[in-house]
């Protein structure tokens, strides 16, 4: 059973480990370069000296302009590849796992060796779903060697200031993060295998696991992340020389505080009153002339006695965030995996 | 000795329509049973059931014992060649042998080589290429070598030349004359299926109408022919299956072995062809039920 599956599965894996190949060659080249400006840049040994924040910024700003900017190119790229990578799977690997043989009727062949259809199905999705797992776990690792001057740059940079400039929390960059694309791309195989069991036919379930697919990752971050560990609250007294936003209207002004957590994902960030309400009042006098200096403002600002009431989740959440996501995406592939087999089980195929 | 196939009352419905209904069936192992039946009457869905691809909607089903596709032992004991023969495209035919001999505890290498060479198939070819009698060939090829108790085939010879056919059913032959091997298969070729079965059911609008060995059938049936009579009467015992009126005689095959005593009927025996060509053409509506019914309602 094991040959046959590597059998019927040998070309869509030799296209894969092709293009994994020209993906690697692509990050080898660019990468070595960018490793080449970091160790140039000084920011190795720059602990001794102190002077991290500003060689990191220097370091940035060096791949954001000029003739290396296609570094951030590559960058977003490669997060887009890893984003796309298990839908991939799921439509090219996943999906045709079954139609193939239901459309060709190959499976009355299958079903009638001495072999039941459970462990039939077992292998197919043990094997093909382990490379799934493992392709994307592969460019995963590769896109985190490829980055890996420019996010320890970042958090250089972050350091020092208080201000992030990559936040590994943004819906984006979490999804492309280290260990997940593991869980999707199992997710989204099984996922394509369901499509393709309930509706035998390959082009249609390729359809509906991609759109299944973009559906979860777009509800995911918005409605299921923040929750996965209940989030921390902090009220500290409100200094106006942090503020980030100050918008004023004659009869309202709303004060968006300054992030105090560097990297920290922010789920809520609000100026409150000393009675806990968001604050919603009148700007203090000073704020609404286009004369007074911005200290006057401030001023009036701290004499309101505000609070910067935070709810976030912390950046050291970071790992057990992409731990608990991968483990959930990996029970619902085995759920789904769960399925498939009963299906074909209770309900047969012809 | 474990029946070939037993079937209790078993249906199967596809949405609103049964395919086979109320089917029982009780076949001793150790024959060739030739399934016939018109298109749609519910052959291959007998046979799916019995490899259990389709599970039945309604009663029970055991083949040589077993529940159908129950486990790797039962799936050793029985093979299957599909209507529409499937292999894998993309695989050449000697990875179809290898896949047989990774599949199949049974599997007989030698006789899977010897009879591909016999056919003059090239190993290295892919079966996607073969024509599709050749293609039979390979899938037949790959269910003798599986060494099973119970083959069982959806019109085999349906997509082979009348030469390749007539080879194909010597070696069926061959292989049961060999022994411990029983046959189920279906065919409209009823002159083929007379030269190799010795058990028959004849099922027509899913329900079996006939059922049970070949001697025993034509010596229960007869041929009756006489002066022309509308409404003819015979003796308790007797069905008339078919008759046929020309203008001054009346031919019937009727259902019931003992000599019939009026002189004016000149009784012949039957051939297999005649039996299945006389319950085929009977309307569904009048049909008499597997067993005997005393009396002929017209």
């Amino acid at each position: 059973m094991i040959w046959l599956t590597w059998r019927q599965f040998r070309t869509q894996a030799v296209v894969a480990a092709a293009a994994l190949a020209a993906v690697a060659a692509a990050l080898a080249v660019t990468g070595l370069r960018l490793s080449h400006l970091y160790g140039t840049s000084g920011l190795a040994s720059c602990q001794a000296h102190g002077d991290c924040g500003q060689l990191a910024t220097g370091f940035l700003n060096q791949l954001a302009a000029g003739r290396a900017h296609y570094y951030y190119m590559i960058f977003i790229l490669g997060a887009v590849l890893l984003l796309v990578a298990p839908a991939l799977i799921g439509m090219f690997w996943g999906a045709p796992l079954i139609t193939r043989e239901i459309e060709t009727g190959s499976f009355r062949l299958a079903w009638n060796q001495s072999v039941t259809r459970t462990r039939w199905l077992a292998v197919k999705l043990g094997l093909v779903g382990l490379a799934s797992m493992t392709a994307a776990g592969l460019l995963s690792l590769m896109l985190a060697w490829w980055s890996s001057p420019i996010e320890r740059a970042t958090d250089l940079a972050v350091s020092r200031t208080g201000a992030a400039t990559l936040n590994r929390f943004a819906p984006f960059l979490f999804a492309a993060g280290a260990i997940t694309p593991i869980g999707y791309a199992a997710f989204a195989f099984a996922l394509g295998v369901t499509a393709g069991v309930l509706i035998r036919r390959t082009v249609p379930a390729m359809a509906v696991t991609l759109a299944v697919f973009a559906a979860v990752q777009i509800a995911l971050p918005l409605w299921v992340r923040p929750y996965l560990m209940p989030p921390l609250h902090s009220t500290t007294a409100l200094d106006a020389g942090t503020i980030s936003t100050l918008n004023t209207a004659p009869t309202q002004m709303t004060i968006t505080p300054g992030d105090s957590h560097p990297g920290a994902w922010i789920i809520a960030n609000q100026a409150v009153t000393g009675q806990g309400q968001v604050f919603a009042g009148a700007p203090p006098g000073p704020c609404m002339s286009s004369t007074a200096p911005y200290a006057e403002c401030a001023a009036a600002i701290n004499r309101l006695h505000l609070r910067q009431a935070l709810v976030y989740q912390p950046a050291s959440r970071y790992w057990p965030f992409q731990w608990y996501e991968t483990v959930i995406f990996l029970v619902l592939a085995l759920a789904l995996a769960g399925f498939c087999g009963w299906w074909i089980r209770r309900r047969r195929l012809c | 000795m474990t029946s070939l196939l037993e079937t209790h009352a078993v249906g199967k419905r596809y949405r609103h329509r049964w395919a086979l209904s109320d089917c029982t069936l009780t076949i001793p192992a150790g024959h060739v049973v030739a399934l016939v039946g018109p298109n749609g009457a519910g052959k291959t869905t007998l046979l799916h059931l019995a490899t259990g691809l389709l599970a039945p909607t309604a009663g029970t089903i055991e083949v040589l014992g077993g529940q159908p596709a129950a486990g790797p032992a039962q799936l050793a004991k029985v093979g299957f060649l599909a209507q529409d023969p499937a292999v894998y495209a993309g695989l050449s035919v000697a990875e179809h042998l290898r896949l047989g001999a990774h599949l199949n505890p049974g599997w007989d290498a030698r006789l899977a080589a010897d009879r591909i060479s016999g056919l003059g198939l090239d190993p290295a070819q892919r079966a996607g290429k073969l024509s599709g009698g050749q293609r039979a060939q390979l899938a037949l090829t790959m269910a003798l070598a599986k060494r099973a108790q119970l083959l069982i085939l959806d019109e085999p010879v349906a997509s082979l030349d009348p030469l390749a056919r007539r080879q194909f059913l010597q070696d069926l032959m061959v292989a049961v004359a060999g022994g411990g091997l029983s046959i189920i298969m279906s065919s409209h070729l009823i002159g083929d299926l007379e030269r190799v079965c010795d058990y028959l059911i004849v099922l027509t609008a899913a329900r079996v109408r006939l059922a049970g060995e070949v001697d025993r059938l034509l010596g229960s049936h007869q041929l009756l022919t006489g002066p022309r009579r509308d409404r003819p009467s015979l003796p308790r015992g007797h069905q008339v299956i078919q008759e046929n009126h020309t203008g001054r005689q009346t031919t019937m095959l009727v259902r019931g072995g003992q000599p019939v005593h009026d002189p004016a009927w000149t009784s012949s025996p039957v051939g297999l062809e005649d039996v299945v060509l006389a319950y085929l053409s009977q309307p569904s509506g009048q049909l008499p039920g597997p067993r005997p019914v005393l009396e002929v309602q017209r």
